[in-house]
């Protein structure tokens, strides 16, 4: 046999392929197959069946599978539908709470929000009037402060003895649990220049230290109006962050009755709902506080934090 | 003709789309209740407002105006009051960190599933699929009449659910970011700022719901064994003839 009859019969063969499967060389790309053959795929394919037997197959699975899906699904919208208020209630409210466990853990008061140039201010927004009724004198306005190391009564202070304390000014961004968020230039106290000003009580009974050891200080504080209407918690490492600030001056002037003259909490590290303004009253605790927007008829995060 | 059932969808991966559907709704949802306490969310294409995710106090008529027929920018009053969405934002913000969890714990199980056991190749794009992808959609419109290269997904397909998946994946970034702006700062700024990632997480939401509608059109054009194929994980299709023998390789004598 010559090398050309083994070709023929060869091309032959090849042909009878082509013919039969409609795969060829030319075809590509479009080859059904070969997005396929490419990559490799493989298929899981039965014995051959003939169409009945097939037919019979398909059904008992899917007899299984619309079944299986119908009851989970059915289980698992009826569940949420006819779960009692409370308990959904709760279930949501804990894991604002797990939540609020995981991002203390990995709550670091070295990380900063970003800090603008004072030309990037934007016009502001009020919201919140809650707590701000009435006129207040700012000549006799006053803070009391709970909680303090080695004393039981509250310390009355001015707003002279706020003022005493080291400056701070930052340009943040403010930002609402609404949505809408500009940035804003504060001026005033850290509060954990205040803090280190006015001890804290610690927990186990040591020597308060703020810088240093933060951790054994009560770990709440509570900041209600002068009226008590509006009120709001804080946990000890948001509030000694660096950015979190007993505001005096919003954009270059004094506070307006609005924006909560005559002192306010300014802080990128929550919603604007826990930066309450016109404060009347600061308390260490080491129970954990309510907070107006947290309580149940809002069911807000308590934490709120950023 | 003879038939065989081919094994198409593991059973993990069902259950994994299957779940991933309410939970993507409770994230619309309730990531919706979150953005209609505020304005400024509206669906723009070139500057044109076709759609205003806000309250009927802000209803008017648009000054878009086609012969006449004005497009109303703003959701209509009616469908305010049906929709029963206002003041509901602390029960959305409740319900989108509750289910974040298994959203995302969903999605990743999703990944490594995919990853492990080598579904991603009948998945991921290769090079070619994006140079054939477009005959996928010539041919949905019935102007090529040679249907496209299909293995268990077409080039198209490979695209379309590899884009959803990174979709998925830059939710849970953007939402990282509107989170903890401040402790994620890093991520907030590379994302633009604070304003960027938010809008970024909401068009995502809309990605997801123009994927859902056309996922679900075609899912009705490709038919019911399509569709059974997700729940069975099996589909009935012609048997396979044998392979042709290879030809003859071995050398002959002159």
């Amino acid at each position: 046999m010559s090398q050309d009859k083994d070709r023929e019969v060869l091309l032959e063969k090849v042909r009878e392929f082509e013919e039969r499967t409609g795969h060829t060389v030319d075809s590509f790309p479009d080859d059904p197959n070969n997005t396929a053959s490419v990559l490799k795929e493989h298929r899981y394919l039965s014995e051959p069946l003939s169409a009945g037997d097939a037919g019979r197959r398909m059904f008992i699975k899917s007899l299984t599978g619309f079944a299986v899906g119908g009851v989970a699904a059915a289980t698992g919208i009826l569940s949420w539908l006819w779960m009692p208020g409370e308990t959904k209630t709760a279930l949501l409210r804990r894991t604002f709470e797990f939540n609020e466990k995981l991002s203390q853990i990995f709550y670091r008061p070295s990380r900063l929000a970003p800090e603008f140039a004072p030309d990037q201010v934007t016009a502001p927004r009020t919201n919140g009037m809650e707590g701000l009724e009435g006129e207040i004198d700012t000549a006799a306005y006053t803070i009391a402060v709970g909680g303090l190391a080695g004393r039981t009564e509250d310390l009355i202070l001015t707003l002279d003895d706020i003022r005493k304390l080291p400056r701070t000014e930052m340009v943040t961004e403010f930002k609402c649990i609404e949505g809408w968020s500009y940035i804003v230039m504060w001026a005033g106290v850290r509060f954990s220049d205040f803090a280190a000003k006015y001890l804290p009580q610690t927990h186990n009974g040591t020597q308060p230290d703020v810088v240093n050891r933060p951790q054994d200080l009560l770990p709440y504080v509570y900041i209600t109006t002068p009226d008590e209407k509006y009120y709001v918690a804080w946990d000890m490492p948001s509030i000694l962050h660096p950015q979190t600030l007993l505001a005096y001056e919003m954009n270059g002037s004094p506070l307006k009755p609005e924006n909560g003259a005559p002192l306010r909490l300014a802080s990128p590290t929550k919603y604007g709902i826990k930066q309450i303004k016109r404060i009347g009253r600061i308390e260490f605790t080491a129970e954990r506080p309510k907070d107006f927007w947290a309580d149940p008829q809002y069911g807000y995060d308590w934490y709120a934090g950023h | 003709m003879a038939k065989q059932l081919e094994k198409k969808h593991p059973l993990a991966v069902r259950w994994l789309h299957w779940v991933n559907f309410p939970l993507l709704t409770m994230m619309i949802w309730s990531g919706i209740l979150i953005y209609w306490a505020n304005q400024v969310y509206s669906i723009r294409i070139f500057g044109y407002e076709l759609f205003h995710f806000f309250p009927s106090s802000f209803y008017e008529v648009s000054k878009i105006d086609f012969w006449g027929f004005k497009i109303p920018d703003y959701l209509p009053p009616w469908a305010y009051e049906w929709s029963n969405i206002p003041y509901r934002l602390a029960e959305g913000l409740q319900l989108h960190f509750f289910f974040m969890w298994f959203f995302a714990g969903n999605g990743l199980i999703y990944v490594i599933y995919t990853i492990a056991s080598g579904e991603w190749r009948a998945l991921v794009p290769i090079p070619s699929s994006f140079k054939r992808a477009p005959l996928v959609a010539l041919h949905d419109a019935h102007i090529v009449k040679k249907p496209p290269p299909q293995g268990k997904y077409n080039d198209a397909q490979r695209i379309a659910y590899t884009c959803i998946i990174l979709m998925g994946a830059g939710s849970v970034i953007t939402g990282l970011a509107i989170y903890k702006p401040t402790q994620l700062s890093w991520l907030t700024s590379l994302l633009g700022g604070y304003e960027w990632a938010r809008w970024e997480h909401f068009y995502l939401m809309v990605g997801y719901v123009l994927f859902f509608v056309v996922h679900v059109f075609q899912v009705v054009l490709a038919g019911w064994a399509n569709f059974r194929s997700m729940v069975t994980g099996y589909d009935i299709v012609d048997a396979v003839e044998e392979q042709p023998e290879p030809p003859p390789t071995e050398e002959v004598p002159a």
